[in-house]
């Protein structure tokens, strides 16, 4: 179906549903319950970021899954994507549909260039040039370089860009509304479901961004079965066999490269249309670390690792970093005090701002007990079970009924 | 006129002359075995051959245009291939994919964005793949992931990887090196039912003189980065020279 075959089909299928059911799966607790104040991730700005950074780090696959090569400036694209796109805001209107389309192809200039340089040399110095360059282009995005050079604005420095009341929006006419849009379709505009206790926000953003999480993740599938992918799987396997089989490794680098640029502009035009400013933290090198860190904990190379590392990381940000001590003290309130003073002050460090040590203990725990990241928990999983199977129809095999 | 014409190469690394005024003739449809002791520059004159190396002067010409200058995929393209020391192919792939990628590389040039159509549409380049492994016996292992067969089965897969292009030149370079005695036997059958059924020209550089006089048809002999001579395999064996410089420590 759809070009692809029925085992990724099946995979396209679960994830469609998974983003489309997703308002009502990341809410399972009622609103007003504290598990549901503390663990219900289902409201539109966390969902949003499941999607864009999934699709980031989809894009980022593409790259370093399937062709071994490590960037680290690809939060140089997501920042770039979204200055595009809030400039078409402040110069055409808050459509969001030239935004989108500029920020892809802004991306994917600066990935061709970037791309072009960064690409002579391979392994660690990749990396370095890559963050090299993402590095300076957060420097000038920051101080506003080009925008001072010109006597005009053009990323805003440490203000960040945003929309104001006298910007031309040369395409506003009266009445449009005066949030992103999708041809009037506001994106912050939302549809609540109460049933009993339980409380399901569906937002036009969420589902937006949700879309073209889909329509990113049926390209690498895609990608990852074409000619063009098994080109970049051999690039990483053997490049001095590849160049002696008569194949020019260069241009299907670039591709690579410049392809998972696009889906990081993508992803910063996404960001800019949930919300319409920008700052150049958004490229800082930080940022790029987390989109390898979320690839890693996923599963490099796996088609569904990237999202599922984008969720949990993003999960934990929001989630964990929300929880305090008295959460804590409300949870232990059962047990006898001084148990529950131990416990919260163990818990502690790892709660609110502490929420990165969490990440670093699982990222430590995954790197060193599931090296292909969180997608070989489940093929562990599927084994144990296969093999479960297997052994039962051994011994039904061995046994026969009478 | 040979397929392959090699004039006046010669190749300096700092003070060392790798290559003295080389002049080498490979005619079409031949074996031809350069052979010579360790550090003659058998290794050298192969990387000029596939536009590794550049040399400090001389011509490199196949089927009439030259080659110096060109990168190793641009040569490839024109129909020369190359099985390395150590074999060179996709570990991380399956033996199937291994021979694919090849395929693609004949039909497609050295790059095609075919980044949307489907492998498994592709029925044509899937049956040719099919057809140089059951040539090298090696269909039944068309799953496998190519780390993980023997060396004797490496060897064989990067030759069929290079077989499937169908080249107008094989470049040996040392096939049988390090391979046990089974190995090597397996090795020389396989390149003689090669050379019977598709009479590809080969050119093959080798230590084993077991190898050599059972494949070749020419040789020649190189020493300190000078051809010596040129003859039969025959001729070579009684060579003087040769015995002198070469022979004399190998028992023939």
């Amino acid at each position: 179906m759809l070009g692809l075959n029925s085992r990724d089909f099946r995979l396209f299928l679960i994830v469609c549903a998974l983003c489309l059911f997703a308002p009502i799966i990341l809410n399972p607790f009622p609103v007003a319950s504290s598990l549901g104040e503390s663990f219900n991730a289902g409201y539109p700005a966390l969902m949003q970021r499941f999607v864009i950074f999934g699709l980031l780090v989809i894009g980022f696959n593409i790259l370093f899954g399937l062709t071994g090569y490590l960037s680290f400036g690809h939060a140089a694209f997501l920042g770039v994507g979204s200055f595009a796109a809030v400039w078409m805001f402040k110069l055409l209107s808050y459509n969001v549909v030239p935004a989108i389309i500029l920020s892809v192809i802004v991306a994917g200039l600066f990935s061709v260039v970037i791309g072009y340089v960064a690409l002579r040399r391979s392994g660690i110095y990749f990396s370095i040039l890559t963050l090299a360059f993402a590095q300076m282009m957060y420097s000038i995005a920051f101080s506003d370089l080009v925008g001072k050079l010109f006597g005009t604005i053009v990323t805003n420095g440490e203000t960040g860009l945003q929309v104001y009341n006298d910007d031309p929006q040369i395409l506003l006419g009266q009445g449009d509304p005066t949030v992103p849009h999708l041809f009037g379709l506001e994106m912050n505009s939302a549809y609540t479901w109460k049933i009993g206790g339980w409380e399901f926000v569906f937002q036009n953003g969420y589902y937006l961004s949700a879309l073209f999480m889909v329509l990113g993740f049926y390209l690498s599938i895609r990608i990852f079965r074409s000619p063009f992918g098994m080109m970049l799987r051999a690039i990483k396997s053997n490049q001095t066999r590849m160049s002696y089989t008569g194949l020019d490794t260069k241009p299907y680098m670039l591709a690579a490269f410049v392809i998972s640029g696009m889906y990081a502009g993508l992803a910063g035009g996404l960001l800019a249309a949930m919300d319409p400013l920008t700052g150049a933290e958004r490229m800082f090198w930080t940022a790029s670390g987390e989109i390898v860190v979320m690839a890693i904990l996923g599963g490099v190379g796996t088609l569904v690792g990237p999202v599922l590392g984008a969720g949990v990381i993003k999960y934990l940000e929001n989630i964990v970093s929300k929880i305090n001590d008295s959460i804590l003290h409300n949870w232990f309130a059962f047990m006898p005090d001084w148990m529950d003073n131990l416990l919260v002050t163990i818990i502690h460090p790892f709660i609110g701002k502490g929420w990165h040590l969490t990440l670093g203990l699982l990222f430590m725990a995954v790197v060193i007990f599931l090296p292909g990241g969180l997608m070989q928990l489940g093929e562990k999983f599927t084994a144990l079970f296969r093999r479960k199977k297997t052994d039962d129809a051994k011994t039904g095999a061995t046994n026969p009924a009478e | 006129m040979g397929i392959l014409e090699v004039k006046g190469i010669n190749k300096r690394f700092g003070g060392l002359q790798a290559l003295g005024d080389v002049n080498l003739s490979v005619a079409e449809n031949t074996v031809h075995a350069i052979i010579g002791p360790n550090g003659a520059g058998k290794s050298t004159l192969l990387n000029v051959l596939v536009g590794k190396l550049i040399p400090d002067s001389g011509s490199v010409m196949f089927d009439g245009q030259s080659v110096l200058g060109r990168k190793p995929h641009e040569i490839n393209q024109m129909g020369i291939s190359r099985v390395f020391q150590t074999p060179e192919i996709f570990s991380d792939l399956s033996v199937f994919e291994n021979v694919m990628i090849p395929c693609f590389a004949k039909r497609d040039g050295a790059f095609r964005m075919h980044a949307i159509e489907s492998t498994h549409h592709e029925k044509d380049i899937a049956e040719q793949a099919m057809a140089i492994l059951e040539d090298v016996n090696m269909a039944d292992k068309r799953n496998m992931i190519a780390s993980a067969m023997s060396r004797g089965d490496k060897r064989r897969l990067e030759m069929a990887m290079c077989l499937v292009q169908d080249p107008r030149l094989l470049l040996l370079d040392e096939p049988t090196a390090g391979m046990a005695r089974a190995d090597t036997e397996n090795t020389i059958q396989l390149l003689k039912d090669i050379r019977a059924k598709r009479g590809i020209t080969m050119a093959i550089i080798e230590h084993d003189m077991n190898v050599v006089f059972s494949l070749a048809e020419r040789i020649t002999v190189l020493a300190q980065g000078t051809p010596l001579v040129e003859d039969t395999p025959e001729n070579i064996k009684g060579h003087p020279k040769v015995r002198e410089a070469y022979l004399g420590e190998a028992q023939v």
